[in-house]
């Protein structure tokens, strides 16, 4: 598993520049590179706006919130978790965080508070998944099921129109420093944030070490279950940020926001190198795997291609990059 | 008992890969006899067991089903010619009826397209009313092992069986329950139906079998009547083996220390062990010995508080502990390695370097709490040196290496926290012989330099050669101690199987 085995990182002794440019082949990231260029080179013969600065700059945005989320599934995928709720939780980030403020508490008390509630949420499932002993995907379906009723009920089905946020506030969402968008810089902060501490901290090491094999981690004297408590919630708090920043961006709480986006992360990370069984993915890689879910649909999108085609081809293209990947870790082993 | 031979078995060998599980096996069996199996673990007797249930397919050789030569294919086929295996551990559906569990295999050939559970169960009362008594209704997940034990006898029983084989049936039996079944075992021989018991216990062999075959190292050794010999002929025969030279020295007189590294007082844990005591010198090699499921792992896991709720004084260089996790006894010195490399011994697919620093990564840490890669590797290759570790890269994933590489990847994570104290459970298991050879090596210097060492082994050749003494233990209790020339495959297997003169007080 060359995931793994990079987060130690750069090459090793002999002739380090040939065994750098091995090691560079062989990694999955290379591959993924490879095809989004592809695709882009493509694409900018196929339609004359695609490689316009507009649609490069909605492109991004429309993957960069749901990026801070897939970092959050990443980091459970590596622990040997997973989370179907992380929709859900992100509407709710916005929901409770509208009605508060809707309600008179000030924004950016109103944000802290829905992204502690979601840091909740989290723990909650943690404590079903370590303590009681179930399986996450029943822990979140359920939790799935309970936010986005939450949902519902807090706002009666309809979005809360939140005009009145102060322009410092729509800033996170809307705003641009130079010619970057502030969510941009958000995205890139946490990401490359993420992606440094995944490679390099003891804390996250136990992460590794627990989805890699849960047992030998308890035999190497690390408290497993509180590993996975805090994969788990930290998922459900970046949902929290992540909620936070589309409501800046909208200027409302959509109660029926992310129907489906569970699928998209969890696609975006296990394209990108994560396994479902734990031990490997990296953020980078599961970036990657967000930008060639997204450039997809943009391209679709340009070319007219119908929305319900855009599903089946998205699926489809998952299957088929999980499947490339399966046969190539069986070859090398 | 007759004198027609209804199972016959010549020249039969088995390979797994490099390793021979059986080779050229003789084996006779007589229409309503009881024959006994006795063989050290790994001798070859479940290899043997499992080609006769069909499971395994032999590579050479003949079997012989009343005369007429077969090749038993699958365990369906075997139950065509009436053979019916009750395994070791049983395996039964756990959120099934007991009535249901014990028709499995005739309602699998029913034509009856619904259940009649009615007579289901009362034919199940019958068949259980001479073991046990069970509802039959109850599900299986809320028996104890022994009376899932006796469902899966019960099984077997239902099955129109000639020849019924049994694996150690009663290992999870009280004694009550073991003579209910030895009562049932005759009779059924007196109807003409053949037994294979399967034990370690030479008493259950002497009291209730007709004949018994030896296997050692997967060859047919001798087959005898019972009554023709003693419990002593036996054991000679499964261990009667010469010991290699590959051991390293031993401890000398003089170097032999009253100094105490670890002394263990009346540790009990609920069913597992009881009034266990024993003592490790500073620099011998003390071993565990005991026939699986003895206690032995259980023991040292429960001593670093890895598994069970343990009661008990433990005290480390003259120092009483009380330690509630693993990660104390890892902060104490006291580290464990487990018998199950792949399992839970070490990260397979993770980098050799992260392997050897994860008992504690904060070692090759800065007060950040990042990763010094410099300083993980370096941490790994002085270890890796130490223990002569053959690699590519430090970055290679240790499934990269081979099994005694790998064990050492698993040894050098020990190392790398400086412990006081390491129980090696199992050190040497898949591991080839020159590989092997240098672990003993390394346990030895280890022991030397003042590290206590406590070996597990179920090799009583390794036990022998490698330590200085050797406690033996059966049924959760110490049977035992044997030192010197007394130290040997005889003394241990006697009082692993048999129970020496404190268990007998008992």
């Amino acid at each position: 598993m060359e995931d793994a085995v990079s987060l130690t990182g750069a090459p090793e002794n002999k002739s380090p520049e040939v065994s750098f440019i091995h090691r560079l082949l062989r990694m999955r990231e290379t591959g993924l590179i490879a095809i989004i260029l592809v695709l882009f080179i493509v694409m900018s013969f196929a339609s004359p706006y695609f490689l316009t600065w507009v649609n490069m700059r909605a492109m991004v945005m429309a993957f960069a919130v749901e990026g801070i989320v897939v970092v959050g599934m990443t980091i459970l995928l590596i622990s040997g978790g997973i989370d179907l709720s992380v929709g859900s939780v992100t509407a709710l980030a916005m929901v409770i965080a509208g009605w508060l403020f809707l309600n008179g508490v000030d924004p950016w008390v109103a944000s802290a508070i829905s992204i502690a509630a979601c840091t909740g949420i989290g723990a909650f499932m943690g404590f079903f998944v370590t303590r009681v002993g179930l399986h996450h995907f029943i822990v979140s379906l359920a939790i799935m099921v309970i936010a986005r009723g939450a949902c519902l009920l807090g706002t009666g089905g309809r979005p809360l129109g939140l005009f009145t946020l102060p322009p410092e506030f729509k800033f996170i969402g809307q705003g641009s420093i130079g010619p970057i968008p502030v969510v941009i810089i958000i995205f890139l902060a946490v990401v490359i944030g993420f992606d440094f501490m995944l490679r390099r901290t003891t804390l996250f090491r136990k992460v590794f070490y627990t989805g890699s094999n849960e047992k030998a981690a308890a035999y190497s004297g690390i408290r497993t279950k509180r590993v996975i408590f805090f994969t788990t919630t930290l998922c459900s708090a970046l949902c929290g940020v992540a909620g936070i920043i589309y409501m800046a961006r909208f200027g409302s709480a959509q109660p029926t926001f992310g129907i489906g986006m569970e699928l998209n992360v969890i696609a975006a990370a296990v394209i990108g190198g994560a396994s479902l069984k734990g031990g490997s993915g990296t953020i980078f890689g599961a970036i990657l795997g967000a930008v060639l879910l997204s450039v997809v649909s943009s391209s679709l999108a340009l070319l007219d291609v119908s929305v319900y085609w855009q599903d089946i081809i998205r699926g489809s293209i998952l299957l088929t990059a999980v499947s490339i990947d399966h046969y190539l870790v069986k070859k090398r082993a | 008992m007759t004198d027609d031979v209804i199972l016959k078995i010549s020249n039969l060998s088995k390979s797994f890969g490099p390793v021979r599980a059986l080779k050229g096996v003789d084996f006779e069996l007589r229409q309503g006899e009881i024959h006994a199996l006795a063989g050290e673990n790994g001798a070859g007797k479940s290899t043997l067991m499992n080609v006769i249930d069909g499971i395994l397919q032999p590579d050479s050789g003949e079997i012989l089903f009343d005369g007429v030569p077969v090749r038993i294919a699958s365990p369906a086929m075997a139950q065509k010619l009436g053979v019916g295996f009750v395994h070791q551990e049983t395996a039964l559906c756990p959120d099934v009826s007991v009535a249901e569990n014990i028709f499995m295999a005739t309602t699998n050939a029913s034509r009856s397209l619904l259940m009649n559970y009615r007579t289901l169960e009362q034919k199940a009362a019958e068949v259980l009313g001479e073991l046990v008594d069970i509802n039959p209704a109850t599900l299986v997940r809320d028996l104890s092992i022994s009376h899932q034990q006796l469902v899966e006898i019960a099984k077997a029983l239902t099955l129109d069986c000639r020849v019924l084989i049994l694996d150690e049936p009663t290992a999870a039996l009280t004694e009550k329950e073991a003579q209910i079944l030895f009562r049932i075992m005759r009779r059924l021989a007196d109807k003409g139906i053949s037994i294979i018991y399967i034990s370690h216990r030479m008493v259950e062999i002497f009291d209730n079998c007709d004949r018994v075959s030896v296997f050692r190292d997967g060859q047919y050794i001798t087959t005898r009547n019972v009554s023709e010999i003693t419990p002593d002929d036996v054991v000679n025969a499964m261990v009667g083996r010469v010991i290699d030279e590959l051991y390293p020295r031993k401890q000398t007189e003089a170097e032999r220390s009253d100094e105490i590294i670890l002394n263990v007082r009346n540790l009990n844990e609920r069913s597992r062990f009881r009034d266990v005591s024993f003592q490790l010198r500073k620099g011998e090699i003390l071993g565990l010995a005991g026939l699986i499921g003895a206690g032995r792992s259980e023991i040292v896991k429960g001593i670093c508080q890895l598994e069970g709720e343990v009661s008990g004084e433990v005290a480390l260089n003259g120092k009483t502990l009380s330690l509630s996790s693993y990660q104390d006894s890892i902060a104490e010195g006291i580290v464990y390695l487990s018998e199950d490399r792949k399992g839970d011994g070490i990260f397979l697919d993770m980098p050799i370097a992260g392997n050897v620093s994860a008992l504690k990564p904060e070692q090759v840490a800065n007060g950040f709490g990042l990763i010094l890669r410099q300083k993980e590797e370096s941490q790994a290759e002085a270890l890796g040196a130490r223990l002569n570790l053959k690699y590519g890269s430090l970055t290679d994933p240790v499934s990269s290496l081979s099994g005694g590489n790998q064990q050492k990847v698993a040894i050098a994570k020990m190392l790398s926290v400086n412990p006081k104290l390491i129980f090696l459970d199992e050190p040497t298991r898949g591991v080839d012989v020159g590989a092997k050879a240098e672990i003993h090596r390394i346990l030895r210097n280890l022991a030397a330099s003042g590290v206590g060492i406590l070996v597990i082994s179920s090799e009583l050749p390794e036990l022998i050669g490698v330590c200085d003494r050797v406690l033996v233990v059966r049924e959760g209790r110490i049977s035992g101690e044997v030192t010197g020339d007394r130290m040997t495959e005889e003394n241990i297997m006697h009082l692993a199987s048999v129970g020496g003169a404190q268990a007998a007080i008992q």
